[in-house]
């Protein structure tokens, strides 16, 4: 599966082009609509398409961030899938309660996190030794707060609260604590 | 003159606060508090922005959660619904040509929002209560960390005000409906109906057609207000829940573990609290835009009838968006997330777009236009929208969520562009055309000043979200701390940002208080001389 942070390169470069677009669109159109020319009214046809444009983009991007983002159809359809591993986590008291010192997992093993409030609704994140976000979800007490996950490198991850959950919250961290490592060392 | 004399009497002595009208008194009240909380939200995002970057020593860890936990809070109503409402209560009138149906009950709004705002965030500047993200009471309810007393005064300012809003709506219709003293009788039902896009709706099944007795920006405000009806009674009904746990708590009664299920309240909560940025905001501005870019261009509003029905459906819309709050929420059905969250979020696109094209043909039409002040804020405010939206769209979906939730991205690029520039400006924009016709005709001050106060909002709302995002974008999340300095490049260049917008906003405040004078603030706030219903004086 593709690394979450390719996905994020892609949306950095897709946002910050339409960004720059829309910024030169609003100068373009200020230095127009106060220089010399006469009023014109805009043909019904320009608007009619415009909102058609909108219409595909926006049906659009969800579709294609379906097909092209690995973990869209993986997640929500979770349950069709028979992961490698589970991991059964307990959150309560503003702290994780893991089933291991270190969660190890082998590189492309499709792997379930199944994490259990006992209190508050409290976040679950994976994060890169440079903080950067692999992925999350939210922890619900008193539901099924399951997210699978298919790791395609090696690597270290640290656990920590994605949600706030009082200034407690701040400090729910567990560093370093899964490891994804080569296939065949189990194997 | 001096500049003692223009501090004191305000430029060239034109305003006289004496010639006022209640309504006028009235409209002034709600702007001047809503710029002072405005004015208290930026200081707030200042010291958590230079906190993110180094704890300061005068402020303790509980206490930034506490700034955390008030500082929307004060943005949404102390500033934002104070100024709107203000604005709108004068031109819900001003556009039907009639007067407001009850000042007293204006002026009861402005108290209730100005004392309820005070009311909760003293409570949480006292207490340091921080239980709070956004707006979202989690439950099952925590007293481990905050004070009940401190969360009882807090929530009984937000019920403040709630009634101040609940009063503001009933403003709006009644002023619609009602047939002033002396008038022909008014038909009620049909304004109504009009107002509410009744009769638009009947119109595209029927030949004959019945015209709009409501122009377009009043049903703007009246489709609104509905979402804000909706809004007041979701956010009341949630207060008095969390103040049932408190009692509890006082009495010493643990409701911790109760029959109220933590997902289905968040569906419960998310769903009336979204009206507010997914349904009265963007159905507000709309309507704003289209009544700016009709008084800023002296030409009808290009499809007309088009934008009328686009409010409708963006009415509708804000009621079915909730889901894209739930897309990290495992147990949120996935037929929920993808048509709620994703599909129908999508519409916005589609909706936000048509009034930001529209906005721009009706401005084309006139060209060439002077590059006035209310012109300059409104394409600010377009920019804004125009930035936030697709950004809010990028978030709202099922495989982006699962990289963006909770991260700086959120309130960054989306949140604070959104309000900073698409809103703010806008409104900034409403206040410069306002001016003369609220002040009798008074004079700003610098229009250097206003220049400063322009480039600083536009670059610094901008830039701040930018940097924000990048920091979300690498991983950092919102509503947390990071006590390494792990992201201290972004929150640096954001401090930076945030700094401009201060610049502009202190330039914006003392542009205004000398153009009306330390007198004639001051003569805003005392009982009008003049004895009218009329918005402005007759002669």
């Amino acid at each position: 599966m593709v690394d979450s942070r390719m996905v994020i390169t892609g949306q950095t470069l897709a946002y910050t082009f339409y960004c720059i677009v829309i910024i030169l669109l609003i100068v373009w159109f200020s230095i127009k609509v106060t220089g010399k020319g006469k009023g014109l009214s805009v043909k019904p046809a320009i608007f009619y398409t415009f909102v058609g444009f909108l219409t595909v983009l926006g049906v659009s991007l969800h579709l294609i961030t379906y097909n092209t983002i690995p973990w869209a159809e993986m997640d929500l359809n979770r349950s069709d899938y028979n992961p490698d591993k589970t991991f059964v986590i307990k959150v309560k008291d503003h702290q994780f309660i893991m089933p291991s010192d270190k969660l190890v997992i082998n590189v492309n093993d499709k792997v379930l996190f199944d994490v259990q409030s006992e209190d508050l609704t409290y976040g679950f994140g994976l994060f890169r030794n440079d903080n950067s976000m692999m992925f999350q979800m939210q922890v619900v007490p008193g539901h099924r707060n399951d997210l699978l996950w298919q790791f395609d490198r090696e690597g270290v991850y640290t656990i920590r609260s994605t949600e706030y959950s009082g200034p407690k919250g701040v400090f729910m961290i567990l560093k370093d604590v899964v490891q994804v490592i080569p296939a065949k060392a189990t194997n | 003159m001096s500049f003692i004399k223009t501090l004191i009497n305000g430029e060239q002595e034109l305003f006289k606060s004496e010639s006022l009208t209640p309504m006028q008194k009235l409209t002034l009240r709600f702007v001047v508090v809503g710029l002072i909380y405005f004015g208290f939200v930026v200081i707030e995002g200042m010291l958590m922005r230079l906190y993110e970057y180094k704890p300061l020593p005068f402020i303790t860890e509980p206490q930034f959660f506490a700034i955390l936990t008030a500082h929307p809070l004060v943005g949404i109503f102390g500033s934002t619904y104070l100024i709107v409402f203000g604005a709108f209560l004068f031109l819900v009138p001003f556009l039907m040509k009639k007067p407001l149906w009850s000042i007293k009950l204006g002026n009861w709004t402005f108290i209730l929002i100005t004392v309820g705002t005070f009311t909760f965030w003293f409570a949480g500047f006292v207490s340091h209560y921080a239980p709070l993200y956004t707006l979202y009471w989690p439950l099952p309810a925590d007293f481990t960390q905050f004070s009940v007393w401190g969360g009882t005064f807090f929530i009984t300012g937000i019920a403040l005000v709630m009634i101040g809003s609940a009063f503001f709506v009933i403003n709006i219709f009644k002023t619609i409906v009602y047939t002033p003293e002396g008038w022909d009788k008014q038909p009620s039902k049909a304004l109504l109906a009009s107002a509410l896009g009744i009769t638009g709706f009947r119109n595209l099944f029927t030949k004959n057609k019945k015209e709009h007795l409501v122009p377009l920006p009043v049903a703007a405000v009246a489709r609104g207000s509905v979402d804000v009806a909706l809004n007041t009674a979701i956010i009341l009904f949630t207060g008095v829940l969390i103040l049932v746990y408190m009692v509890a708590a006082i009495l010493g009664f643990d409701l911790k573990s109760t029959a109220i299920d933590a997902l289905l309240y968040k569906n419960w909560f998310w769903w009336g609290l979204d009206l507010i940025a997914d349904g009265l905001v963007l159905i507000f501005v709309a309507g704003t835009w289209y009544l700016l870019a009709t008084m800023i261009s002296g030409k009808p509003l290009f499809m007309q009838n088009i934008a009328r029905a686009a409010l409708l459906v963006e009415l509708i819309v804000s009621w079915t968006v909730w889901s894209h709050h739930l897309l990290s929420d495992q147990a949120q059905p996935a037929i929920l997330k993808v048509v709620s969250g994703e599909m129908v979020t999508a519409f916005e696109l589609i909706t936000q777009g048509l009034a930001f094209f529209i906005t721009l043909a009706t401005l084309w039409s006139a060209r060439p236009l002077k590059m006035t002040n209310p012109l300059k804020f409104l394409l600010g405010g377009l920019l804004g929208f125009a930035l936030a939206v697709p950004a809010g769209i990028m978030q709202a979906d099922v495989g982006l969520n699962r990289i963006l939730h909770n991260t700086q991205w959120v309130v960054g690029p989306h949140v604070h562009v959104a309000i900073l520039i698409g809103l703010t400006m806008t409104l900034y924009s409403t206040i410069y055309i306002l001016f003369p016709i609220i002040t009798n005709g008074a004079k700003i001050y610098s229009q250097k000043l206003v220049n400063v106060h322009f480039w600083c909002h536009l670059t610094g709302g901008i830039g701040m979200g930018a940097f924000m995002g990048m920091a979300g974008l690498h991983g950092m999340l919102r509503r947390s701390l990071y006590l390494h300095g792990e992201f201290n490049i972004y929150m640096l260049f954001a401090a930076i940002c945030g700094t401009l917008l201060l610049i502009g906003f202190l330039s914006f405040f003392f542009n205004i208080v000398m153009s009306v004078g330390i007198k004639g603030v001051i003569g805003i706030f005392t009982p009008a001389k003049i004895k009218t219903k009329d918005l402005v004086p007759s002669s």
